[in-house]
């Protein structure tokens, strides 16, 4: 039987509910107030950042005529998406097999993969970029989409192999008995029924590929730099640019922020339908 | 005719060729600073007079730091200009990661700049990085709170006692004003750079001539027991917090009657755009202790070329141009005098324009010529510069000591607590580096 939930204890938890959602925005928040502010302004007292100061798109305008944005943009854009498709593309026969045909050592193979995660990507930066370096992939997209989906696979493999698990393996029997191949049980049977999952694991992935700074900034220069380079050359411990640091933020986060918007339904879905119940 | 044409037509092409081969394509690293930014603004003058083209790439300080050392380290070759501050260039240029820049042309004036700047980016006589802008540490006051209370300034460099009773009577916290303001944020270059020259006046020192840390010593006791009692009973709350940007805001704000910092902010809290207290600043030089040597920092950045850069005249050319006087000249034509790199060159502080303009000028130049960072200490020491030690293991011991006297001026230890730690620590350091055997 259901527990009933009076009204005031319903008050209650939505008011915490909105008062934990409100902290967790509220940075965000706030970089957007200041980005509309003027450098004097940023640094006053908060209440008179609110209530008694200007607003202005200067800084806006200051970002924009001194750095490339869409440089920087598409560069994000192809990092994220290019290592999040070349992720999917290595990590679908992966967890299909560890999940439709697990060998004996499936779990110590998932936990190694895992345990590479475990690791700070600090300890393996001179290596990595002695290899790019031998390899001319030092500031370039292509280098970074593989670092990138390097750094994401195990993430990847894991989700999608506990959406797979979710996958009653006697359908994909059924299949095979009906004389469907390898390839046909994978596109038409096991794809459909794990599309949720597949599309939160994309978009999480595109999200963290996006937001990565360690490596993005590390690896490149003049350009391959995504956003996170662009954001970066607004922070300075001497000279005033919160302002200009703020609107820069904005500017990198708005498009992977609306993007999550769009798609929370089936975000939230697939994080719950496997991984993360 | 035809053979007139066709001479025309091969100089031309032979022309076109020569430019083509010898444009190049430089990537520099940068800070994000002012500086920087006019720098960048104006380089297309430079990039037009020779048919290079820059590629910028601007990053934090400590992002910087990390970023370049990588690539010189492994010989990526990503930079060809590299903006570097006092206390790399040195040690870069001994580890000969960088290019000697003694050849950067006949019209190029290196004596027009400042001596101590020069030997500051030197390493063995050999000059490793050019100055873009340099700096001290000076006190910044508010002349009309001293006015109101009656101070009058001494003509001789006061002592850190003088201050702090001068601090004592401005201390009004009720109207919203600080009796002094200097940073508390943990970091070399934060809480250090101020506690470094404190230390320095307080007659302390980093390490002894064998180079044993001297952290615990009595010296560094009463430096630190000094700035721990000071914040705590004049600065403002929440001080650990407080880097140079933050103090800034404070001051320009209107919050601090005093605030010792560097020299470059003082085009800023002139500018009456940005600072509210613009009309009624003045300054004076950093107090003394028992000694008065090392008691005003030195800092410079400078632009250098990696060994590593493929494109080294090229670079060569645009260090020569973006440090050069005729730059300062076409910054103060174009920015305003006051927006002029200083710090660095002689015929700046010459000239009436950058005088009339910058009324911080002389007392700037004064503190810079008296920051010498071969001679920073009241004893003997084995090494150079004024708010750092110049090697390598610097860096690591100076976050580590910021960061317990960070703790100390919280309430999170005391002061004696503070500094055997970091006595331990540096020992540690020091040994593993083979410094001490």
């Amino acid at each position: 039987m259901a527990r009933a939930v009076t009204p005031s204890r319903k008050a209650f938890t939505t008011v915490v509910a909105g008062l934990l959602g409100l902290m967790m925005f509220f940075p965000v928040l706030w970089i957007f107030i200041l980005s509309f502010k003027s450098e004097g302004d940023a640094i006053k007292a908060p209440m008179e950042i609110l209530f008694n100061t200007g607003w202005t798109t200067e800084s806006y305008g200051a970002v924009q005529e001194r750095s490339d944005y869409f440089k920087h943009f598409w560069n994000s854009v192809i990092i994220s998406v290019g290592s999040t498709v070349l992720g999917l593309a290595v990590a679908i026969p992966a967890a299909w097999a560890m999940a439709f045909v697990p060998g004996k050592r499936t779990k110590d193979v998932l936990m190694w993969m895992l345990s590479t995660k475990m690791l700070p990507p600090v300890g393996v930066l001179v290596p990595i970029y002695l290899i790019f370096r031998d390899l001319g992939l030092l500031d370039s997209r292509v280098g970074l989409v593989f670092v990138l989906m390097m750094i994401n696979l195990p993430i990847i493999i894991w989700m999608l192999y506990t959406y797979f698990r979710e996958i009653p393996g006697e359908i994909l029997e059924a299949a095979r008995m009906d004389g469907a191949s390898l390839r046909n049980e994978v596109i038409y049977v096991l794809t459909p029924m794990a599309v949720p999952g597949m599309a939160s694991t994309m978009l999480l992935n595109v999200i963290l590929a996006w937001n990565e700074a360690f490596w993005t900034l590390n690896l490149t220069a003049a350009n391959a730099a995504p956003l996170t380079a662009f954001i970066a050359s607004y922070s300075s411990p001497e000279g005033l640019f919160y302002a200009k640091l703020s609107a820069a933020s904005v500017m990198a986060i708005a498009p992977i922020l609306i993007m999550g918007w769009f798609s929370q339904k089936q975000l939230v879905r697939g994080l719950t339908f496997g991984a993360v119940k | 005719m035809k053979l007139k044409s066709a001479l025309y037509a091969v100089s031309a092409l032979v022309s076109v060729t020569a430019t083509a081969t010898i444009a190049e394509e430089l990537t520099i690293a940068t800070v994000n600073n002012s500086d920087m930014i006019i720098m960048q603004k104006l380089s297309p003058q430079w990039e037009e007079a020779t048919g290079n083209t820059l590629n910028w790439v601007v990053l934090e300080e400590n992002v910087l730091r990390q970023r370049v050392t990588t690539d010189i380290a492994t010989d990526g070759g990503s930079f060809d200009i590299v903006t570097i501050g006092a206390y790399e260039a040195p040690i870069w240029g001994a580890q000969d990661w960088l290019v000697g820049l003694d050849d950067l042309g006949d019209d190029y004036d290196y004596d027009d700049i400042f001596e101590p700047v020069r030997n500051g980016l030197s390493a063995d006589g050999t000059l490793y990085a050019v100055p873009f802008y340099a700096e001290s540490s000076f006190t910044f006051y508010r002349k009309d709170l001293f006015d109101a209370a009656g101070i009058e300034l001494p003509d001789e460099q006061m002592t850190y006692d003088d201050f702090a009773e001068i601090v004592a009577q401005l201390h009004d916290p009720d109207n919203g004003v600080f009796g002094t303001c200097q940073r508390g944020k943990a970091g070399w270059g934060e809480n250090m750079a101020f506690v470094g020259p404190l230390v320095n006046a307080f007659g302390g020192k980093w390490f002894d001539m064998d180079w044993n840390p001297t952290i615990d010593s009595p010296e560094w006791n009463a430096a630190i027991t000094y700035y721990v009692d000071l914040m705590n009973n004049y600065g403002p709350p929440g001080a650990t917090a407080n880097g140079h940007n933050e103090n800034r805001a404070l001051f320009a704000d209107g919050k601090c009657a005093t605030w010792v910092d560097a020299t470059s902010a003082a085009g800023y809290i002139f500018n009456p755009s940005e600072s509210s207290v613009a009309d009624k600043t003045d300054f004076f030089q950093a107090p003394k202790q028992v000694t008065d040597k090392g008691t005003g920092w030195f800092w410079a950045w400078a632009l250098a070329i990696p060994t590593s850069s493929k494109n080294q005249d090229a670079a060569k050319d645009f260090l020569a141009w973006a440090t050069s006087k005729e730059y300062v000249e076409l910054v103060g034509e174009s920015e305003g005098w006051v927006a002029a790199p200083p710090g660095t060159r002689k015929s700046t502080y010459a000239n009436e324009a950058y005088l009339e303009a910058a009324p911080f000028a002389e007392t700037v130049e004064n503190s810079i010529l008296a920051a010498n960072p071969a001679d920073a200490t009241k004893d003997p020491v084995p090494y150079t510069g004024v708010q750092f030690v110049a090697i390598p293991e610097f860096q690591g011991i100076g976050n580590y000591v910021g960061q317990q006297i960070s703790a100390a001026l919280a309430g999170q230890q005391t002061v004696d607590e503070a500094l055997a730690n970091s006595q331990r620590f540096a020992e540690r350091e020091m040994t593993k580096a083979g410094y001490i055997k």
